[in-house]
C-alpha cells in the first residue's frame, strides 16, 4: 500500500485530488500487488506473494476484478482523446513505464507523460466517474474499450512508422489486456472475438518477416505459424460463433481462421471468405473493409471487376488504398498506371519494411514492363 | 456534486432555421429544461442575443473604456448556456445528449472550478 501511495502521489502532482482517491489507491495497490505477482518467477515466490496480497489487504477476488473492470472504463472513457485513452490503459493497465510507451508509439516521453497527466486532470476536473457503466451503455462504452485494446495490438502488428515491422511487446500487451478483459466480462461474444481474432493474427508473426524483409500472406511460409495459438483462436471463436450474437471482430476473427485453415495460399476457401466480408459490410461498413472485400473478389472473379469496386473506395490517404490499385493494375498489365499508384503508396507508407516491399513490387514491375515492350 | 455548464454551440455566421422550425426547438428545449428542473438538477439556463449585441469594457492605459464587442471572435458562437448539478460527468453527458437532440446542435459540456471548503 505504501508503494501504491507514492505512485499516487507522483501522478496527480498537479490536477488536485483523483475523484475517488481511496479508490485509485486500492487500485494501485492490488495492481503492483500483481504485477508483483506476474513478475515474480519462482512457484514459492509467487505464493509468497499472494499470501502477502491477501493477508496484508484482505481482498477477495472478486473485488480486484470489479476494481480492474472500473479502471478499464475509466481510461477509455469516450471523454478522452484517442491517444490519451491508449496510453492512460497501457500506463494503468498494462504497466508500462512512460519510457516504454514513449518507445513503443516513437514518441517523445515527455509528450506521452503530458497526455497522461492531462488525462488524469480531465477525469478529476471533469468528474469521469470511476465506475462500470450500467447495461443501456455498456455496448457503446464497450465498443470504445475494445477499439482501445485492437489499436494497440496493430500498432504493435504494423507499426505505423519506424524501421521495426512488428511490436511484439504491444501485441503481447494487447492479447493481455484482450485476455483479461475476457475474463471480466465472460458473456460479451465481442471481446471472446476480439481476442480469438488477436492470436489467429498474431500466430502469423514470425512467418511476416524473412530476413528484414516484410512477407505477404501469399508468400509466408506456413509451417512458421504458431499452431497452438490457432487452436485456441479457433477454440474461442466456436465459443463465440454458438452464442450467434455475431460482431465485427468475431467476423474478422472468422476470415483469419479461414485463412488459418489453408495449407497452402491456393488452398484458401475465398468464396467462404466472400460470405463473411459480405457479412462485415451488411453489420460494419467502412472504405477499409470494403477494400479487403475487394481484394478477394480479386481472387474470386478477377483483378478487372476488383479494380471497379476499389475505384469506387474513397481512401486516398490509405497506403494500402494504393498499393492494393497498383497490384490489381500489374495484373491487368497496365503498368504505367500501376507504377504510378505504387509511388503514392511508398511516399504514404510510414513504415520502413513496409516500404522496402513496396519499392521492391514497384521495381519488379518496371522490369517487367520493360521484358514486355 | 459537481456543476456543469452545457453550451448550445453553432457556426458563426449560420441563418437561422424558419420560424416554425425555431418554435418546435424552442418548445423541444423547454421540455429538457422543465424535466431537468422536476429531477433536481437545472440551476440555470438561458438564450444568448447575437454576438453583435456585445459590448466590452476593458483595461486601456490605466482607463476603463466601454467600446463595441464582442470580444471573442470564433468560427463557433455560443448560442446560451444551461448550468447544472450532476454526480460526475456521466450524469452530465445523459442531460447534454437530451439537449443536443433538442437544440440540434453540438452542446459542451465543461465542469465548473469546485470551491474547496
Amino acid at each position: 500500500m505504501q508503494e501504491a501511495f507514492a505512485t499516487a502521489l507522483a501522478r496527480w502532482p498537479t490536477s488536485g485530488i483523483p475523484p475517488s482517491p481511496a479508490g485509485w489507491l486500492i487500485t494501485t495497490a492490488r495492481n503492483k500487488a500483481l504485477d508483483r505477482l506476474r513478475r515474480e518467477s519462482t512457484r514459492a515466490e509467487r505464493e509468497h506473494a499472494g499470501q502477502v496480497l491477501i493477508e496484508h489487504e484482505e481482498i477477495e477476488e472478486h473485488d480486484v476484478r470489479d476494481n480492474h473492470l472500473r479502471l478499464i472504463f475509466t481510461c477509455c472513457h469516450p471523454a478522452l482523446a484517442c491517444e490519451s485513452q491508449v496510453a492512460l490503459t497501457l500506463r494503468l493497465l498494462g504497466g508500462l513505464t512512460t519510457d516504454e510507451i514513449g518507445r513503443a508509439f516513437l514518441t517523445p516521453v515527455p509528450t506521452i507523460a503530458q497526455r497522461i497527466s492531462r488525462a488524469k486532470g480531465k477525469i478529476s476536473d471533469a468528474g469521469i466517474p470511476y465506475r462500470v457503466p450500467e447495461a443501456a451503455e455498456l455496448p457503446a462504452r464497450l465498443h470504445t474499450v475494445l477499439m482501445v485494446v485492437y489499436l494497440i495490438f496493430n500498432e504493435g502488428y504494423i507499426a505505423s512508422s519506424g524501421d521495426q515491422l512488428v511490436r511484439p511487446d504491444l501485441c503481447d500487451e494487447a492479447i493481455r489486456l484482450g485476455r483479461q478483459l475476457a475474463e471480466l466480462l465472460p458473456e460479451e461474444s465481442e471481446v471472446i472475438g476480439l481476442v480469438a481474432l488477436m492470436l489467429l493474427i498474431d500466430a502469423r508473426r514470425t512467418a511476416r518477416e524473412a530476413g528484414r524483409s516484410f512477407v505477404r500472406l501469399a508468400d509466408q511460409d506456413r509451417n512458421l505459424w504458431d499452431q497452438l495459438q490457432i487452436e485456441e483462436g479457433r477454440y474461442l471463436l466456436r465459443i463465440c460463433l454458438e452464442r450467434n450474437r455475431p460482431g465485427p471482430y468475431q467476423l474478422q476473427a472468422a476470415i483469419n481462421a479461414v485463412h488459418c485453415d489453408a495449407r497452402t495460399a491456393a488452398d484458401t476457401d475465398w468464396h467462404q471468405i466472400l460470405v463473411l466480408y459480405d457479412h462485415l459490410m451488411g453489420i460494419a461498413p467502412s472504405p477499409v473493409v470494403a477494400l479487403n472485400r475487394a481484394v478477394v473478389v480479386a481472387e474470386l472473379e478477377g483483378a478487372e471487376r476488383a479494380l471497379r469496386l476499389v475505384d469506387a473506395i474513397e481512401l486516398p490517404h490509405y497506403h494500402l488504398f494504393h498499393a492494393v490499385r497498383a497490384d490489381l493494375l500489374s495484373r491487368l498489365g497496365r503498368f504505367p498506371d500501376a507504377a504510378s499508384a505504387y509511388r503514392i503508396a511508398i511516399d504514404q507508407c510510414a513504415n520502413q519494411m513496409e516500404r522496402d516491399f513496396l519499392v521492391q513490387q514497384y521495381r519488379s514491375l518496371n522490369r517487367g514492363a520493360t521484358s514486355d515492350s | 456534486m459537481k456543476q456543469y455548464v452545457l453550451s448550445v454551440c453553432y457556426p458563426a455566421g449560420s441563418t437561422q432555421p424558419p420560424p416554425d422550425r425555431v418554435k418546435a426547438i424552442m418548445s423541444d428545449v423547454d421540455a429538457v429544461r422543465r424535466e431537468m428542473q422536476s429531477a433536481g438538477a437545472w440551476v440555470f439556463s438561458g438564450g444568448l442575443c447575437p454576438p453583435s449585441s456585445a459590448t466590452v469594457v476593458k483595461h486601456q492605459n490605466g482607463e476603463i473604456v466601454t467600446i463595441d464587442g464582442p470580444f471573442i471572435e470564433s468560427k463557433e458562437q455560443i448560442g446560451g448556456f444551461t448550468i447544472l448539478k450532476a454526480p460526475d460527468l456521466d450524469a452530465a453527458i445523459l442531460w447534454a445528449r437530451k439537449l443536443a437532440r433538442a437544440t440540434t446542435t453540438p452542446i459542451e459540456v465543461r465542469p465548473l472550478v469546485e470551491h474547496c471548503n
